[in-house]
């Protein structure tokens, strides 16, 4: 049976708060990407943070008033995409956990899980993207963040988009998915052992002679080009929608 | 139980900065990890054997008082006795008193995680009665006055060289006065001077792997068989061991000993898996005219039912330690508690109280390995959560944490103001930047004492996607 053709569909980009402060250019990489998939797509005003911070750290009523919010500004897609990991699954794994089963906020709230994909399983799964793009990017190295690999088993997905890239050829580090460090606020409480981890994951990095470190999550993006930086290395690291859409902004 | 678990940011920078500590953690990859998930791989059933193994556990735990009665009811019908502990101070007083009543002089222990918890050796020791620790991590533990800073590698944490200066000054009473370098020496030397330990005991006390209730059986696993010897030559065995280790059938231990060696040690099973059951019949070659049971509780009841009660399946495989990049880089002894890492974050704050252990349910990054390998698939992460809910509610987050937690959650309700407020913490990032790069931050020391950070420019995706 020929599945039915989702394209035309109403996306929402969900840019998530790292995106939106620190790599407005992860922003309009998937953006492009999602357009070119032939989707309709749309940025809802008003989104802001998912509340992962709040739920993490143990505020639930902050998390479930975050949760409600968004679902909010979230309502009347077909789906939602975020180029992150760790809040698609804040929205798609956690948000049913903050209410009770059989309320309509629950409802709610399982009916946008159902909705909401990361980017690459998007592109990858529902969207099943044939990227006919190249880039001159060469070498990298991809890093599995924690969220995403683990809650959503995103893994094979943006090695496959990347792989199909003229131009692009990945070569493994040792432990690809092994913590950087960030863990969101753990980088701020527990400084120390997160740049240890960072340490670590910078030489695995080092080790594969990649020019490019490509990950799906700004924070571990941001944790381990801060290391990287300040080690004086001069790899470069992308958001695997930057790489995709080959738009890499210097 | 007594806990320095509130010192865990200072010992755990201590730790970092420890070259020795830091070399001896190198071991764990190549000797615990790797072997791990080699064994997962030679098993094509190993993640079916998992859910078996979680569903075991879970069922006893959910039948617990149904269990316990039928395996005390079985070790009396095989001439054993059984004593409930409430708590680390029932238990310690009920194995004192079996020891001053078979009149102990010499009594030898194996590894067990339970008595380090009621901390038993200085309780004995505190009554005369002195006990020596024949598991060979245990017994260098012992010597050097520590804690084991594993679960099932009690010295990981040292180095050859330690121990070799550690029988050097404790083995002269013995006769040894050479300092040894080669790890086979070692062994040899200790193995020695155990053997007499073992000779002399008359009472033995070993912990339990595993409880069986249609048998009345105790189940231990080890690599040195020390729990043999240290169960056949005295006269009196004592059992000290939790009440969530109980399983229903000999069958289900079978399960659960297959999922537990391999993401132990990945071994496929130890040198030595021990059957206890009962006291020495009349026509047996050997072993304990005295059998007891000490099944302690020491706050697992309470954990039934609640938002913990996941977490009496764990039988202390380790895995969630060795596969934790956290305790791979500071080690156990940070934790301070005799339960480190992710398995420890959860129980330490249980057992101890969490106002004696607010840091170990933050230290994790969630980054879920300790889940993924979790043999009973405790939802690890879940639970620190928790912990880190309570804390929240009893106000023991740290004030800056909680006040930035409670702005950010407003601001995240007020989009207009979110706006401005990102594009002025861009602009800010802007005027501390270096040719783009932010390597100084008078409020973001935590972050740019260790890294940099690259300026972003342009005003916020938000901004910037409304003037396309
Ligand atoms: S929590 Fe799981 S992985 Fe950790 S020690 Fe217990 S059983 Fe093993």
């Amino acid at each position: 049976m020929a599945e039915a053709s989702t394209k035309g569909k109403r996306v929402a980009l969900f840019a998530t708060c790292l995106v939106d402060l620190m790599r407005p250019n992860v922003g309009f990489a998937a953006a492009r990407l999602i357009e070119d998939a032939g989707y309709q797509l749309e940025v809802p005003e008003g989104q802001t943070c998912c509340g992962q911070p709040a739920y993490n750290g143990g505020d639930r009523a902050a998390a479930v008033a975050a949760a409600l919010y968004t679902i909010d500004v979230l309502s009347g897609f077909d789906y939602v995409v975020l180029p992150s990991g760790s809040c698609a699954a804040m929205i798609s794994r956690h948000y049913p956990t903050l209410f009770e089963k059989g309320s309509a906020n629950h409802d709610r709230a399982v009916a946008l899980a159902a909705r909401t994909f990361e980017l690459t399983v998007f592109l990858a799964d529902i969207a099943k993207t044939e990227l006919s793009s190249s880039s001159t990017i060469g070498a990298i190295t991809y890093h599995d963040s924690c969220s995403g690999l683990r809650e959503l088993g995103i893994h094979d997905q943006p090695r496959k988009l990347l792989s199909a890239m003229e131009g692009v050829t990945i070569s493994e580090m040792k432990n690809p998915d092994t913590c950087c460090g960030f863990g969101g606020t753990f980088c701020i409480k527990y400084p120390e052992i997160s740049s240890r981890l960072a340490e670590r994951k910078a030489s695995d990095i080092v080790q594969t002679g990649a020019s490019t470190l490509v990950a799906g999550d700004v924070g571990c993006m941001l944790n381990i080009e801060g290391k990287l930086h300040r080690q004086g290395s001069d790899i470069k690291v992308r958001h695997v929608a930057e790489i995709l859409a080959d738009m890499v902004d210097d | 139980m007594e806990v320095t678990s509130n010192q865990f940011k200072q010992e755990a920078s201590k730790a970092l900065r420890n070259p020795v500590l830091q070399k001896a953690l190198g071991h764990i990859e190549e000797g615990f990890v790797e072997a791990r998930n080699q064994a997962a791989r030679r098993l094509p059933e190993f993640e079916q054997m998992r859910d078996r193994a979680r569903d075991i556990k879970a069922h006893a735990i959910d039948n617990l008082g149904f269990y316990l009665s039928q395996f005390e009811d079985q070790v009396i019908a095989q001439g054993g006795q059984v004593h409930w502990a409430a708590d680390a101070q029932e238990a310690r007083e009920i194995v004192a008193a079996i020891c001053l009543d078979q009149g102990a002089r010499n009594i030898a222990k194996s590894k067990s995680m339970v008595t380090e918890e009621i901390e038993l050796g200085p309780y004995l020791e505190a009554k005369g009665l002195a006990s020596v620790e024949t598991d060979l991590g245990e017994y260098i533990i012992q010597l050097r006055d520590e804690k084991p800073s594993h679960i099932i590698a009690p010295i990981i944490h040292l180095s050859k060289e330690q121990v070799s200066d550690t029988f050097y000054e404790h083995h002269q009473k013995h006769g040894y006065f050479d300092k040894l370098t080669e790890r086979s020496a070692l062994v040899k030397q200790a193995r020695s001077v155990l053997r007499k330990s073992f000779m002399n005991a008359d009472v033995g006390i070993t912990g339990a792997n595993f409880l069986v209730a249609e048998t009345g059986s105790v189940v231990l696993v080890t690599n040195e068989g020390n729990g043999d010897l240290v169960t056949t030559i005295p006269d009196t065995h004592i059992v000290v061991t939790g009440i969530e280790k109980v399983v229903p059938t000999m069958d289900d231990c079978h399960t659960l000993l297959r999922v537990l060696v391999r993401s132990a040690t990945g071994q496929d099973t130890t040198s030595y898996v021990s059957f206890f059951t009962g006291a020495k019949r009349p026509g047996d070659a050997a072993g304990p005219s005295n059998f007891h049971v000490v099944l302690v509780d020491n706050g697992r009841s309470d954990m039934v039912g609640g938002v913990n009660h996941d977490m009496l399946r764990c039988i202390r495989c380790g895995a969630c330690l060795n596969h934790c990049p956290v305790y791979a880089n500071i080690g156990g002894h940070a934790y301070g508690s005799v339960y480190p890492g992710p398995m420890g974050a959860v129980l330490t704050p249980q057992l101890a109280g969490v106002e004696q252990a607010i840091d170990l349910p933050n230290a994790s990054t969630f980054c879920g390995k300790c889940e993924e390998v979790c043999p009973v698939r405790i939802p690890l992460p879940s639970l620190m959560r928790h912990w880190r809910e309570e804390e929240f509610a009893r106000h023991l987050t740290p004030k800056p944490m909680r006040f930035g937690l409670g702005m950010w959650s407003w601001l995240g309700r007020q989009p207009a103001l979110y706006r401005v407020v990102l594009s002025m913490v861009q602009r800010v990032l802007g005027l501390f930047a270096k040719r783009g790069w932010v390597k100084h931050l008078p409020m973001g020391t935590s972050w740019t004492l260790y890294r940099d950070m690259k300026a972003p420019k342009g005003g916020s995706f938000q901004q910037q996607w409304r003037r396309r």
